[in-house]
This record gives structure tokens, sequence and C-alpha cells, in this order.
């Protein structure tokens, strides 16, 4: 066994492989916003808003039939083990692409022509999967926001550390592990948005790890329902959707 | 990046054309859904570069080339050598191209690149580390996009991976703790060959190898890589659309079996019977 699974098959944090961390989602964090989020996933603390629909600037960027939404994932330079610094890296501008594109089709833009929908995610402290936590953060605060939605988006991340295909990375894992495993899917319409990979995985644990990492979002899903619920009807409820 | 300017009805009006197309099985270049474009590799095109690729995948073209000098190693990483990948898209590249700092596209593009090439274990950088915590080699691969027809993670990625593959660097030794130049131009410490396969959905079709033209149409695009071995070593799901469980399944399956076919074709296109 290596450093990063003991003698009994437990991770640098005491998870079984496939255990989630602690997760907590609030809606309704920042009042300027017109819609917020704050999700903690571990160390992970992210807080995203989203602004809009509202008018698109520049002018000539706006698209006659629906609405440009923008996202823009920042890590703050305090989050991280050495002070990042705080222009936006080609990382940042990677993720935040990927991150547009996940929460995308989940939007009907279309009802929103010519406004611009921008969602602000800051990571204000890292701890490996924050863009995955973002994610599933940045759905809730679009729902939050009442723009309308075909689904969810939930993330969650899955890899290989030791040998062992295990769910939601933590920082330790992501930087020491050998691959790491992004997805984000609408849970009810069961599609992927986000999928993105590096490190090394066979093709059984491909699968593994893939089938691993939806069922964490299932129960991410769960957890971002419930801080729906508690916000918009004060109580939380066992879902109606059935377990795959 | 898109050689095809987007405009709804051109847009929508094309995309029954390709389905329907698709629907039997066929491509507006007469291909199958899992059928390249003729792909062409050339070596040592620069001859002031240490290594140099100019790679064709039917009108896309990219050249890559490889500057070998001595850098600092990373905190993290002090044991070894530095890979450092870049990609622009040329503003002559295509009509809908500008100049200026790279944008999200190409910085997406370099990043996936470096992705495959780096997880992969291409390059063994620990052989790479001449004086560990001091002076190692730093190898940076800078690729310029010159004409583009679709498909530019692939042609990128296997310009850069024939580029490292038949570079000659300037050799260094460590005599008393100093680093000196030894005079040899030895290759890079290659392990294997990366091959990046790209893929587009197009309805329910998934076809690999898309053109401007299919990707100006496509839902979703997803880039599997995978090494010599049968391993996957890095994948990127790009564009608004979605792809299903299978689609993600049956996209892992076909890199893996489009890789093998390409990696010989870039084995022979190196001539390195090494790897």
């Amino acid at each position: 066994m290596g450093r990063l699974i003991n003698e009994s098959g437990l991770r640098v944090d005491g998870r079984r492989p496939d255990e989630l961390r602690p997760i907590k989602v609030e809606i309704g964090v920042l009042k300027n916003a017109d819609g917020s989020a704050y999700i903690e996933l571990g160390k992970n603390k992210v807080v995203v808003a989203v602004y809009g629909p509202k008018e698109v600037h520049p002018r000539h960027m706006a698209l006659p039939d629906r609405a440009v939404l923008r996202c823009r994932y920042h890590m703050s330079p305090f989050s991280t083990d050495t002070r990042k610094n705080p222009a936006p890296s080609r990382r940042e501008i990677e993720i935040s692409k990927v991150i547009r594109e996940a929460l995308e089709p989940s939007l009907m833009l279309s009802d929103y022509p010519r406004t611009a929908i921008h969602v602000y995610l800051e990571v204000l402290q890292s701890d490996g999967s924050s863009r995955v936590a973002g994610i599933s953060a940045a759905s809730v605060a679009l729902a939050d926001a009442g723009i309308n939605m075909r689904d969810l988006v939930v993330g969650c991340s899955a890899g290989k550390v030791d040998g062992v295909v295990v769910l939601d990375l933590n920082d330790t894992e992501d930087k020491e592990g050998e691959a790491d495993l992004p997805v984000s899917i609408m849970p009810n319409l069961n599609q992927v948005t986000l999928l993105q990979m590096d490190g090394m995985l066979s093709s059984e644990e491909f699968s593994k790890a893939f089938e691993m990492a939806l069922t964490g979002c299932r129960k991410i899903y769960e957890v971002q329902r419930n801080a729906l619920l508690t916000k918009y009807f004060g109580t939380s409820q066992p879902s109606q959707v059935e377990e795959e | 990046m898109s050689a095809v300017k987007k405009s709804i009805v051109v847009e929508q009006l094309r995309k029954a054309q390709l389905l329907q197309l698709l629907s039997k099985g066929n491509r507006m270049d007469g291909r199958g859904p899992l059928d390249y474009r003729p792909i062409t590799v050339e070596t040592h095109v620069i001859e002031k570069a240490e290594g140099s690729a100019r790679v064709t995948i039917g009108n896309t073209q990219v050249i890559a080339g490889v500057k070998v000098d001595l850098g600092d190693p990373f905190p993290d990483t002090p044991d070894k050598g530095l890979l450092i990948v870049n990609a622009e898209v040329l503003p002559l590249a295509s009509p809908y191209a500008e100049p200026g700092p790279p944008d999200e596209d190409a910085i997406e593009l370099a990043r996936v690149v470096d992705r495959g090439v780096r997880e992969s274990q291409m390059l063994n950088l620990s052989e790479l580390a001449l004086l560990p915590g001091k002076r190692v080699y730093a190898v940076f691969v800078d690729v310029s996009v010159l004409n583009v027809d679709g498909n530019l993670f692939d042609t990128t990625s296997y310009a850069v991976v024939a580029a490292l593959a038949t570079t000659r660097m300037p050799g260094y030794t460590v005599v008393n703790g100093e680093v000196k130049k030894t005079g040899e131009t030895p290759p890079l410490p290659i392990q294997t060959i990366p091959v990046s396969v790209t893929m587009a959905r197009i309805g329910d079709v998934i076809i690999v190898d898309p053109t401007s033209e299919e990707e100006a149409v496509m839902d979703a695009r997803i880039t599997l890589t995978s090494d010599g071995r049968g391993n996957l070593c890095a994948g990127q799901k790009g564009q608004s659309g979605t792809l299903t469980f299978e689609h993600v399944m049956f996209a892992a399956q076909t890199s893996r079996a489009k890789g093998e076919e390409i990696r010989e074709l870039l084995r022979k296109g190196v001539g390195s019977a090494k790897v």
C-alpha cells in the first residue's frame, strides 16, 4: 500500500474509497445578486453570484435569439497553500470556459434574447475538485435567480489514488494521485455536461471511475434539492427521483 | 477558432443536411463516421528548432517547434524537467482569426494537448533534471496553427508529439556541481506515443475528426487521449451540448481503437522504431 491509502483501505482523510466529503449548500447568501449560493465540500469554500438577465456590454455581443452566458471562475489569492496571483491564470480561463459549457445546456437561454447572464464563481478556499463544487453551487444560484432551466447541473469528481478508484478527490489526492475525472451531469435528463480527465486510467478503471462520479453526482443532487426546498418551502423533503 | 462563421439560418440548414447524410452513415466529404481525413506528418521542417513537425489533417495545418533550454524547476517538482506547451491560432489561419493574445479557445487547445503529452508520461521528466532543485532542462513546445479546417486538438497534438519524438537537444552534464555543455545532441527521454482522438456528436451520431463545417453544427465535442499501453490519460468535453453516458463509453472505446491506428502512422512519421 502507498501513502494515500492505508492498510485498512482508508484514504488520507479517513474516508472509504466511495465516500464523499462533508457537504453543505446554502442559497441566497449575497443580497445584491439576483441569485447566489455557497458550497462547502470538505475544505472547499466557493461562493457563487448570478447577475441577470441584464443588458449586454458591449452591445454588439448580444445575440438576437438567446441570452449570452458568461462565467468567471476565480481563485482568491489566499485560497491555496502558497499565494495565488490574483490575475486570471490560463487554468482559470479554461475552467471558466468548461463551466460555462457545463451550465449552458441546462438553461433556457432562448427565453431571454438580447440579454446577458453573468455567473461569478469565487473559490475562497480550494481543496481539490473545486470546479465541480463550483458547478453544483452555480446551478442552484441560477435557480435562485429564477432563470428558466430544464434540470439542475451537479458535479462530482472521481479518480485514482494508489491504484484504487476513489470518489471526490481532495487536494492531496488531486496533486499526488494518479488520475482525476471531474464530471457534471443533468441528473434527471441523464446527460453529461462536463467531462475532463487527466492522469492514467485503464479501460476498466475509466468505466468504474465514471460510474462512481455519477453516483456521487446523484448524492450531491439531493443536497442541492434540499437546499432549494429549505429556502423556498422551509422544509427539506426526500427526493422523488428514482435511483438508477 | 472556427473557420466557418456561424449564422443561425445557415447553421440550421447545414445541420439538417449533415444529419440526413449521417443517418445513412455518410459525411459531406464522403467519409464514414469513424474515418479520419488523410494525415501527413513531416519532421525536421525548421532547422533552428531542436525538434519540429508539420502535421496536416485534411486542410488543417499546424507546425510545432521545440526549443530546449535550461531553467529553474517548479518548487513542487524540484527533481523534474519542465515541459511547456503553447498554441496560437495565427491570424493567417482563417478569415475569422484575429491577432492578439490567445483567447479561451487557444488556451483550452494548448492545455488539452499539454495534458495528453504530460499525463501519458511521454517524456520521462525525471531524466531531465540536472541539479535537482536548481537546474533542469526546460522543454518549450510552441505550436502555430497555419490553416484551420476543424480538429485543431488532434492536429496540434500529433505535431507536438512528432516534434518531441524527433528532438535532438543540447546535452548538458554536471561536473563538480556545475552544469556544463557536452557538445552532444541526445534525444529526449521518450517513453510512449500518446494519441489524441477528437470526436463530435451531431444529433445522435458520433463522428471522429470533425471539419470546420461539422464543428459549426456539432452539439458536443469530446477529446480522449490514450497512451501506448491501452490507458486513457487525458480527456476534455467541449461545447455547450451534452453527451449521454453511452456516448461517453463509446468515445472511450473509439479513442483507444483509433488511437492504435494513428499511433502506427505517427511512429512511421517520426521514423523511430523505439517508441
